[in-house]
């Protein structure tokens, strides 16, 4: 048994929030530049730059890249050896956030009840927490500002098992078109195929966090991904929507087994400003 | 690209001659809102109520900022999705509101009502928070201050960048840049 105080948790926290908000990362700053070698459009390279020289502004003056700084959510995996002594886990969480979102001048856009009033908590609390249980004596979290101009372009649909391939490639492309300019493009395009209807969901957004370069391990997953990623970029949706060859940086997909009746396929829209950051304790 | 250099507010003579496709740098003053913002808007028109603000002439930036750290005007401070704003926006320029800034596509109703106002609709460039908070020099809260971030706010903007997406004749950017790019299958 390893002992954690959950302040260790609440530190990790906010740290990876300010992180997060700050610095787009290494994959994304790379797939920026591939994009802007191969991009025809003219408009659609400038505006690539523009991210680009946005994204480094933030990092070098430690402002938040785009000003939604998102709900916050949270994965954690807790190794089933560890014990923890101080807070509640998912208090020490929150404040983690609010100490965040407080300290890092990051904008607090969460509303406390989603239909009546919608007063904002002011604090960016409660955040979504995904808690996992694994082996050993370790935790794992990672942290996603999740920004909604992208995430209410979001979508779920439960297949009959006929609908096949060819049902789920046309309504992801029918997502992205939906999606336009409103999700920031190039996006990052999570999808989950299987499992339940609130399982789909969950891996939709879990394949958002592999970032735009880590491929499905399944060839023939990669291969679809690539597929579904090629008639993306088809679309001319491009950078920002103003027309180009750049609407999504990556299309990744993650599956589970699933009942005999369905194929749930959920997709998760990240825009470029696809912000994560992650830790092991 | 060539960048056209325009003062706010607009007068009718640029207005008419912005065109969907135009690089600009505003200089001067706009005021901001999003949706509860707008919401309260509408209700007080709906409710023949006199607005808080002049609309005559303004230009709206559809913002919420992140906020500002110790002297600076405001934090990262990029546009937000308008399609949130279509139910109002028309209403809106009945009343005077002669220019739009914001990120993606408009409704049908918001491009006639455009059309028939002589209004404007630059899309700001949604994910350069920070970049886009350096072209604004000051910010002073107008109205509707419990709103934290979605109170509406007057700023003023030195060579804030934006491009014309649909202009006072209706031409709409979006479908003719992506019509030039697009594979049908
Ligand atoms: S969709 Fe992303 S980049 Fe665009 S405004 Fe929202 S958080 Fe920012």
């Amino acid at each position: 048994m390893r002992i954690v105080h959950t302040n260790t948790v609440k530190d990790a926290v906010k740290n990876l929030f300010i992180e997060a908000n700050f610095d787009i990362g290494e994959s994304v700053f790379k797939v920026i530049q591939d994009s802007i070698r191969k991009e025809k459009s003219q408009l659609g390279q400038s505006v690539l730059g523009k991210i680009y020289d946005n994204n480094i502004l933030a990092k070098k003056e430690r402002i938040a890249i785009c000003q939604d700084t998102g709900m916050s959510v949270v994965f954690i995996q807790i190794g089933q050896d560890i014990h923890f002594e101080g807070d509640y886990i998912n208090d020490a969480i929150n404040q983690g956030v609010r100490e965040a979102y407080e300290e890092g001048y990051l904008r607090k856009s969460v509303v406390r009840d989603p239909l009546f009033e919608r007063v904002n908590t002011k604090d960016n609390t409660p955040a979504v927490i995904h808690t996992s249980i694994i082996p050993g004596d370790k935790i794992f979290i990672e942290v996603m500002p999740k920004g909604f101009g992208s995430e209410n372009m979001s979508t779920l649909k439960m297949f009959a098992p006929s609908a096949g391939i060819d049902g789920v490639k046309q309504f992801i492309i029918d997502a992205i078109e939906k999606a336009g300019p409103n999700a920031c493009p190039p996006m990052i395009v999570g999808v989950g195929i299987g499992g339940t209807f609130e399982y789909a969901s969950y891996l939709a957004k879990k394949a958002v966090l592999r970032g735009p370069d880590h491929k499905h391990p399944d060839p023939r997953y990669r291969e679809l991904e690539e597929e579904i990623l090629t008639k993306v970029n088809k679309t001319g949706i491009g950078p920002a929507g103003l027309g180009g060859l750049t609407t999504a940086f990556a299309v990744n997909i993650e599956v589970y087994p699933t009942h005999i009746a369905s194929i749930p396929v959920a997709i998760n829209i990240s825009c470029h400003a696809s912000r994560h950051a992650s830790i092991e304790i | 690209m060539e960048e056209r250099k325009i003062q706010l507010p607009l007068d009718e003579e640029t207005i008419l001659s912005l065109k969907a496709g135009d690089s600009v740098l505003l200089t001067g003053t706009m005021i901001t809102g999003r949706d509860a913002a707008h919401q309260r808007l509408f209700e007080t028109i709906q409710n023949h109520q006199k607005l808080p603000i002049k609309l005559e002439g303004e230009v709206i930036y559809y913002v919420g900022p992140a906020p500002s750290k110790p002297g600076v005007p405001v934090g990262s401070a990029g546009p937000t999705s308008s399609y949130r704003m279509d139910k109002v926006a028309p209403i809106l320029m009945e009343h005077g509101l002669k220019g739009m800034i914001g990120k993606g596509n408009r409704s049908k109703e918001v491009i006639d009502s455009m059309k028939k106002n002589k209004c404007v609709y630059f899309a700001a460039i949604g994910g350069l928070g920070a970049m886009i908070s350096k072209s604004i020099l000051n910010s002073e809260v107008l109205c509707y201050e419990d709103l934290g971030t979605e109170a509406i706010h007057r700023f003023w903007v030195k060579d804030f960048p934006a491009i014309v997406v649909i202009d006072s004749e209706g031409n709409n950017l979006y479908e003719i840049e992506q019509a030039k790019f697009r594979e049908a299958e």
